[in-house]
């Protein structure tokens, strides 16, 4: 057990991985910083250095206030709802029903299918006139919604889809920590002569609360993240109502080729997901652990 | 993460044919194409290239489906960063400015340069080089090139007491019998719109196009420094798109381009503006009786025209340029534009590729292909700057924001152009 590594295997051991991080994760993260002090240089335009201009035009930039606004109400508008599913369905096949594992998988499901797949099929679901969601408004006699071609609907729309494809990976965390819940807390409990509520409520999810944070936070910087259900079903469109930070990144950088911008708008990203990172490490560190 | 994939996938196919390009002396052609229509695209350019492959056995050719234009783009211009480009690629004919600027493309003007060629590259419809061409030289040979028209439904012309072979001409017309194709149930729903016109993202600003053409004016000049977004020409478009919207003839808000041919085809609209790349598609498709007209027009006809040409990267060998000339020069040679345009809708691009028998009788069969060949002489080339995407974008945002009822036409309109006007400003 206490055999020490021989010093050689350990530099190479150590120097792999830190080949991997600094060529995929450093080297990509300080070159955006770099880049986003000079300017988008091109044949007809001179590469210049212009100091903290892209982070000026990052101020004054109408479309990154939206892109922001949206990220937000998109975290804020996906995380309780899909945490709040996820134990609910976890609950669910948690108890002792018939046709649990039926119920597990179809839970599952959306979570394995490629995002790229699920949004082609809601993209469909969504189309105005002939969906799947027309087509059950129309049962009760209401008129079609353009889900996707509306300002009002669009964002939602995608959040929907979001929701339905996380809740059932965050069950599975539940399930785990559910499992984990010690039956004699429950004996002891139910001996006092507490309800099922209670038990719940009082036992149980105080026992789940790593488990939230956990996943809180994760779902947090995966909400800034996502950017494929973007680019199948709305192009960030209409109007900018769905775009999302990083498919504005995408956008900024691929389509219209502003690399420096790009690496302006990378910088503010990465920036912001450190912090949520930081903050993550900060309330585990505190708060996630009972003894 | 599948942006990055795609990328390093990109990056090491360049970089593997480039190196098996130098170990031969004969050319080693890459041939990055798109596909942007309902049809079997990939099929038929594969038939076409092998054809020329076995014609060419000294050279070899690999034909590349790239995904959309956007990708395509994207994928090639990555390419040519790296310094391992396509030899040849069909991209969008909006992409010249971009092409030129990233300084990735030759002139085929400077390698087509004999006499016989200069006659070859004058024998194209004028209206498909007027963007292929800048400062003089050519850039770029028109290979799938379309332009939209007015698809209808005759069967719902006829239910609504309207002549099926006169489609409506002028924006009043199209309101006038819009309202008679739109029909609602009995919970008052509307089951049939009048028509669709496309409003979202690029499609929308490429059809936005159209209508600016029809009052007169063009969104953007040759120079590719211009952008007129902000005109009376613009306001005009903006207010018959919410006119059609208020009198019930179209669906209130934005409308995807992708949709839209279900749509028609379903039955959910009595007619639509799009590309005559769905005119297979529809013709394959469609269980009722339609025709195809001119674009409805503000004060004449008018249209844009779009799609993709062929265009000769920098970065490549005499041998791989003049391999890639030929190959060009067989892909739009009589025979094989007239096998594409009828394989996908495209308009065929020589005047000599309609005089073939093929295409004869396909235009007997299908007269509603003629339709975008006569409405050649009334359409613009589409928006195109440098910057393109960026400038585009102020656009489409302006047409978005007032088809979704959240700005005025005047004061969208004056912003998208502030904003266009601020990225050109760099180029004058």
């Amino acid at each position: 057990m206490n055999k020490r590594l021989p010093f050689g295997l350990a530099v190479i051991m150590l120097v792999i991985p830190t080949l991997l991080l600094v060529a995929f994760t450093h080297y990509p993260a300080l070159r955006a910083l770099m880049n986003s002090f000079w300017n988008n240089a091109s044949s007809r335009r001179p590469s210049k250095f212009v100091g903290v201009e892209n982070y000026q035009a990052l101020l004054e930039d109408d479309r990154l206030v939206q892109v922001m606004l949206n990220s937000t109400f998109y975290a804020i508008g996906t995380i309780p709802v899909a945490i709040g599913l996820a134990i609910g369905m976890a609950l669910l096949v948690n108890a002792k029903l018939p046709g649990t594992s039926l119920m597990r998988l179809s839970f599952f499901m959306p979570t394995m299918l490629p995002m790229i797949a699920v949004a082609n099929i809601w993209l469909f679901f969504y189309a105005p006139g002939i969906g799947l969601a027309s087509q059950i408004l129309g049962v009760f006699g209401l008129p079609p919604i353009n889900f996707l071609g509306r300002t009002e609907t669009s964002l939602i729309s995608m959040m929907f889809v979001a929701v339905w494809k996380e809740a059932g990976l965050f069950m599975i965390f539940y399930l785990a920590a559910l499992q984990a819940v010690p039956e004699n807390l429950k004996d002891a409990a139910r001996l006092e002569g507490a309800g099922r509520v209670r038990i719940f409520f009082n036992i149980v999810l105080p026992l789940l609360r790593p488990t939230t944070i956990f996943v809180a936070v994760n779902a947090l910087i995966n909400a800034f993240r996502l950017v494929d259900h973007v680019i199948v079903m709305t192009r960030g469109g209409p109007n900018n109502s769905s775009a999302l930070l990083l498919y504005y990144i995408y956008e900024v950088t691929f389509s219209q080729r502003d690399f420096a911008y790009g690496a302006t708008l990378t910088v503010l990203m990465v920036g912001l997901l450190g912090i949520l990172a930081a903050v993550q490490y900060w309330v585990l560190n505190r708060k996630a652990h009972y003894q | 993460m599948t942006i990055l994939t795609k990328l390093a996938g990109s990056c090491c196919t360049a970089a593997v044919f480039s190196l098996a390009a130098t170990s031969l002396s004969a050319a080693e052609l890459e041939f990055y194409f798109p596909v942007g229509v309902n049809a079997p695209a990939v099929e038929t350019i594969q038939a076409l290239t092998d054809e020329w492959a076995a014609q060419n056995p000294q050279h070899s050719v690999k034909a590349i489906y790239a995904g959309n234009y956007e990708e395509t783009t994207t994928k090639a211009l990555t390419a040519a960063n790296a310094g391992q480009p396509p030899q040849v690629a069909v991209l969008l004919s909006i992409d010249l400015f971009t092409l030129i600027e990233e300084d990735v493309i030759v002139a085929i003007s400077d390698i087509a340069n004999t006499p016989q060629d200069q006659a070859w590259i004058n024998g194209f419809y004028p209206g498909f080089m007027k963007d292929a061409q800048f400062e003089g030289k050519t850039y770029a040979i028109p290979f799938q090139r379309s332009t939209p028209v007015f698809y209808y439904n005759k069967d719902a012309f006829r239910a609504a007491g309207l002549d099926p072979e006169t489609p409506p001409k002028t924006w009043d017309e199209m309101i006038e019998m819009g309202k008679k194709l739109t029909i609602k149930n009995d919970s008052g729903n509307v089951t049939q719109w009048g028509t669709r016109i496309p409003t979202l993202g690029l499609g929308g600003a490429w059809l936005f196009g159209g209508l600016v053409v029809s009052k007169g004016d063009v969104l953007t000049t040759e120079t590719g420094i211009e952008a007129r977004i902000d005109t009376p020409a613009t306001k005009a478009s903006l207010e018959f798109l919410l006119e059609l919207s208020k009198q019930e003839v179209m669906a209130p808000g934005g409308i995807s381009w992708g949709d839209t041919p279900k749509a028609f085809l379903e039955g959910q609209t009595a007619s639509m503006w799009t590309s005559t790349g769905n005119l297979a598609f529809v013709e394959e498709n469609a269980t009722f009786d339609w025709g195809v007209g001119f674009l409805p027009g503000g004060d004449g006809p008018g249209a844009p025209i779009g799609g993709g040409n062929f265009y000769i990267f920098e970065d490549t060998t005499e041998e791989e340029r003049a391999a890639a000339l030929d190959f060009i020069k067989f892909m739009t040679a009589p025979a094989n534009a007239a096998k594409w345009s009828i394989a996908t809708g495209y308009v065929a691009p020589r005047p000599d590729a309609w005089d073939t028998p093929e295409m004869k009788a396909y235009a007997e069969r299908l007269p509603q292909a003629l339709v975008a060949l006569d409405q050649l002489q009334f359409a613009e080339r589409e928006f195109a700057t440098f910057q393109r995407a960026k400038v585009t974008q102020y656009l489409v945002d302006a047409i978005e924001s007032v088809v979704t009822g959240n700005a005025e036409p005047a004061e969208a309109l004056k912003n998208a152009q502030e904003g266009a006007d601020a990225v050109l400003a760099d180029y004058q």
